[in-house]
């Protein structure tokens, strides 16, 4: 049971440690996997890493796990700097994306042995090795060769030689359900959820996954190119993205987004000769750099009846049914969106077909507007507190 | 429905196939079963002897006495290549330019034709120009493998270590490469010791690796005649004398084609039968 913090990591895996404190003389700089991260994560907390492949969560994990040391920056576990521990001394545990048992042993033998290797009392190992696989559902097999298990019984073989040690700091998962059958990921993923509400062990989970990640996660970080663009519950990611890539990356579809203009009052946007206003919160047009308005697909709504003058025009280029609702694809001016909207039998809808052109409407309340790639507001500090 | 149509043709398909094996093995080993149940008295004139000369075979001393040599041999080679192929295999460097050296000084010994192996060690365990056996005497033992027994089979079996070691560290390395990184983070993390790591992990995962390993060193060794018929010529007396030197001085030296011909098949099933079981024991213990 630990908290644990990162102070400004950054790793590359072509230099030595140190090595980005120093001026580098005549050579390129290295290659950085991550920058600058800081991060705090709260003992007996459910997080997700986010982010595509090669965005640097798996480097970050082995980190966190002691597996890497960093290039530069600290590891601290409840206020101990560990950086240069490795990952028996840190506590960890770690479950790996395939499978990882002991081939020879049988299951109660591979439970066994983290607490072999640390020199319990074999009473003692006894004791917690059956209480685990009572929880795990293992009891059954206990007696069984780790081979003949299934692959998510081994992943939660795995997972099990963490839990057997009460002191764990933190058990890692490394996109876990990859080799996991479709229809048995989701079984595995609630007992995840479930074992981490009985032992309240800090679970960090790398994923490239935003549905693994965000229904199993209290917290999500979502990373790019090495760097930590927002954290937060999936419900803030979903409603005020930090970072045009979230936005992007979150939601399916993800974000729209526009560049637009901002009229010094800051009180309306223009995108493609339409003037969309802001929410009120928004304040003085930000002086400088590229802006982008974003909203969601499920935020924008259609306007029908006698206001249909005033919406904005889009014309329809695609239609995709997804059974509950549908995906309108079309265009507003030069750019591109797309409006998830119900089924004609739903109240407040209508039919769109491929031709159309429907008037919409962005609610103010649902717009970001983003600076470079950043949100500039509504403040989402603002908006957590 | 597919009617299932009957066509000759298959048979022509596999003609070229079947008139290969019989010229590369069936008939030549027909011609071996042919012998070994005849008595060849000249050209013209032959005697059929039914099981004669298998019976004289399996009661001749001198065939024994090759064959108890050969299982000790063969026994050694197993009990030190093995354990020796696997250590430098896990010393083995893992990353970098070494990786290269390391393989290539190892494939060495493996890509020098087998007499030219026997001539090097002939002369190398030689008393007056050999380094190796000109250095045993100046250290002050009495060392000379054309005259001594003991010297002359530790020649042959130290030989034989040289030569084919390298084969099992290479089969070994390739299957230590082969085990994913993950494998030797879940040990870190689980506090595994070094040793834990290379019986639950190294170890198990070198299975099959080492049932190879097994069974062609085994079976080349059972069959081993080039090198000791260079070094020792079989000698002195027949202390290096193994089985195919025995079986040639049977059918080249003394031309008696029919007890050759029947001590050649039971040396062939006697190989057969131990890679038959082999196989099938390793296997069952694999399944657990």
């Amino acid at each position: 049971m630990a908290e644990i913090v990162l102070q400004s990591i950054s790793h590359s895996y072509d230099a030595v440690r140190g090595a980005l404190d120093r001026p580098a003389r005549g050579r390129a700089s290295p290659t950085l996997a991550l920058r600058d991260v800081e991060l705090r994560w709260r003992d007996g907390g459910a997080y997700a890493l986010l982010g595509p492949s090669g965005c640097g969560k798996t480097t970050l994990l082995g980190i966190i796990s002691g597996l890497l040391q960093p290039t530069r920056g600290q590891v601290l576990y409840d206020g101990k700097d560990v950086t240069l521990r490795s990952s028996r001394e840190r506590n960890i545990a770690q479950v790996f994306q395939f499978p990882v048992v002991y081939d020879t042993m049988t299951v109660r033998q591979n439970l066994a042995f983290p607490l072999r290797n640390r020199g319990l009392a074999a009473a003692e190992i006894d004791r917690r090795v059956d209480r685990i696989a009572d929880t795990l559902e293992l009891t059954a097999v206990l007696a069984y060769r780790a081979t003949r298990l299934t692959a998510d019984q081994k992943q939660i073989l795995a997972l099990g030689r963490g839990l057997v040690r009460e002191d764990v700091a933190a058990i890692l998962f490394d996109e876990p359900l990859t080799v996991i059958d479709p229809h048995r990921k989701w079984l595995l993923r609630r007992k995840l959820k479930e074992i981490h509400k009985q032992f309240r062990h800090t679970f960090i989970y790398v994923t490239h996954d935003q549905t693994e990640a965000l229904t199993f996660a209290d917290e999500v970080v979502v990373m790019q190119h090495g760097q930590v663009l927002q954290r937060g519950t999936p419900e803030q990611l979903f409603r005020r993205p930090a970072h045009t890539y979230v936005g992007y990356f979150i939601g399916s579809p993800g974000m729209n987004l526009f560049p637009c203009e901002v009229e010094p009052a800051g009180a309306q946007a223009r995108v493609g000769g339409h003037d969309i206003a802001l929410p009120p919160t928004t304040g003085a047009a930000p002086p400088s750099g590229s802006l982008e308005l974003g909203i969601r697909p499920e935020h924008i709504a259609l306007v029908t009846g006698p206001e249909a003058e005033r919406g904005l025009p889009v014309a329809v280029t695609a239609v995709e049914d997804h059974g509950r609702f549908r995906i309108v694809t079309g265009r507003l001016a030069d750019h591109r969106l797309k409006i998830r909207v119900g089924h004609a039998s739903t109240e407040g809808s209508l039919p769109v077909a491929v031709g159309d052109t429907i008037r919409v409407r962005f609610p103010a309340e649902h717009i970001c507007l983003y600076r470079d790639s950043r949100i500039v507001s509504p403040d989402p500090g603002a908006e957590a507190a | 429905m597919i009617e299932k149509t009957r066509s000759n043709k298959a048979w022509l398909l596999i003609l070229p196939m079947t008139l290969l094996v019989a010229f590369s093995a069936i008939v030549p080993l027909m011609t071996v079963v042919n012998y070994s149940v005849q008595d060849i008295l000249g050209p013209n004139t032959k005697v059929y002897v039914g099981f004669e000369w298998f019976r004289k075979v399996l009661r001749d001393p001198e065939l024994h006495a090759a064959f108890l040599r050969q299982l000790v041999f063969s026994l050694s080679v197993l009990a030190i290549e093995l354990p020796l192929g696997l250590g430098v295999s896990l010393i083995m460097p893992r990353r970098g330019w070494a990786v290269s050296a390391t393989l290539v000084v190892l494939a060495l010994p493996l890509l020098i034709p087998w007499n030219v192996v026997g001539t090097i060690w002939q002369i190398f365990g030689r008393t007056d120009i050999g380094m190796g056996g000109a250095a045993l005497v100046e250290l002050g033992l009495h060392y000379n493998y054309t005259a001594d027994r003991v010297d002359a089979w530790l020649t042959v079996l130290v030989m034989d270590v040289w030569h084919w070691t390298p084969l099992v560290a290479l089969l070994c390395y390739s299957g230590l490469r082969a085990i994913p990184p993950a494998y030797y983070q879940a040990a870190a993390i689980d506090g595994a010791s070094g040793w834990s790591v290379f019986r639950y992990i190294q170890l198990p995962k070198l299975k099959n690796v080492l049932v190879i390993a097994i069974l062609l060193r085994f079976m080349d060794s059972f069959m081993i005649y080039t090198e000791p018929f260079v070094v020792t010529g079989g000698g002195p007396g027949n202390s290096t004398t193994f089985l195919s030197q025995f079986l040639t001085r049977l059918a080249v030296g003394q031309f008696d084609l029919g007890p050759a011909a029947a001590f050649s098949l039971i040396y062939f099933l006697f190989i057969l039968f131990f890679c038959y079981v082999f196989y099938t024991v390793m296997n069952r213990v694999g399944q657990g």
